[in-house]
């Protein structure tokens, strides 16, 4: 079974044409892969259909706007990847 | 259809909550100084039209699914497919059904139907946002009734 990891570059690679050995996990998806906004709702329909969640992205939003959050605690993906984790052992809970 | 407002269905003629799907209908008008240009001496509905009535019908059926607390705003578009021409006067059935409701995002695939032949498909993605102001969504309310927007059905879904 992939990893987390595995499985979100390679939503990543596929949806935003990114050459797969370019995604690492200390890279962040705005800055490091030039990912956008609109791109990211691509990227997130697939991680939400993959892993059976919803992704909260309005509330990341917010709290980035907000100043209570930056956006490497959502978009850099080691972390993106932690949070898919923790909503997905919430959802089994 | 008030073709040249950009009001491209006519009437929700089913909305249902249980199965995310939505149903309705729209009569190309016999004449607009649209098919004056597209084309002349052989009008059609234009593509792109058809392709912004099923993002109407989808967006309808974003709207009741988050029950009046969100506008979708038509964001992208994914294989789309003009399968058959559309002429002035002919009738639409037009449907769609909710594939997946996102965090500020929405997935619906729509397809139109024009004497029972399939016209043209795809899959449609919305940004969900909060109303722009109270005119933006009371004109929507307004919109709603003139549809024939099931609002009881909200309550119940």
């Amino acid at each position: 079974m992939p990893s987390t990891f595995e499985t979100v570059a390679n939503i990543i690679s596929e949806t935003c044409d990114i050459p797969r050995e370019t995604i690492k996990p200390e890279s962040h998806a705005i800055n490091d892969l030039g990912i956008d906004s609109l791109d990211f709702l691509d990227i997130a329909f697939a991680i939400d259909k993959a892993f059976g969640i919803k992704m909260p992205l309005e509330q990341w939003t917010q709290e980035v706007n907000d100043g209570k959050a930056t956006t490497e605690q959502y978009f850099q993906l080691n972390n993106l990847c932690t949070r898919i984790d923790e909503l997905v052992a919430a959802k089994g809970a | 259809m008030r073709i040249e407002y950009f009001q491209l269905i006519d009437r929700i003629v089913d909305l249902d909550l249980a199965q995310q799907t939505i149903r309705t209908e729209a009569r190309v008008p016999s004449a607009s100084t649209i098919f004056e240009g597209h084309f002349p001496g052989y009008p059609l509905m234009p593509g792109v039209l058809l392709i912004e009535a099923m993002a109407q019908t989808s967006g309808w059926l974003v709207i009741a699914v988050t029950k009046f607390s969100r506008m979708p705003f038509f964001a992208a578009l994914k294989d789309a497919k003009l399968r058959s021409f559309v002429h002035p006067g002919q009738n639409l059935s037009l449907s769609a059904k909710l594939l997946h409701e996102g965090s500020g995002y929405a997935v619906t695939k729509a397809e139109i139907r024009c004497d029972d032949k399939l016209a043209c498909n795809a899959e449609i993605t919305f940004r969900l946002v909060e109303f722009p102001n109270a005119q933006f969504r009371a004109n929507m309310e307004k919109m709603a009734a003139i549809l024939e927007f099931p609002m009881g059905n909200l309550a119940h879904g």
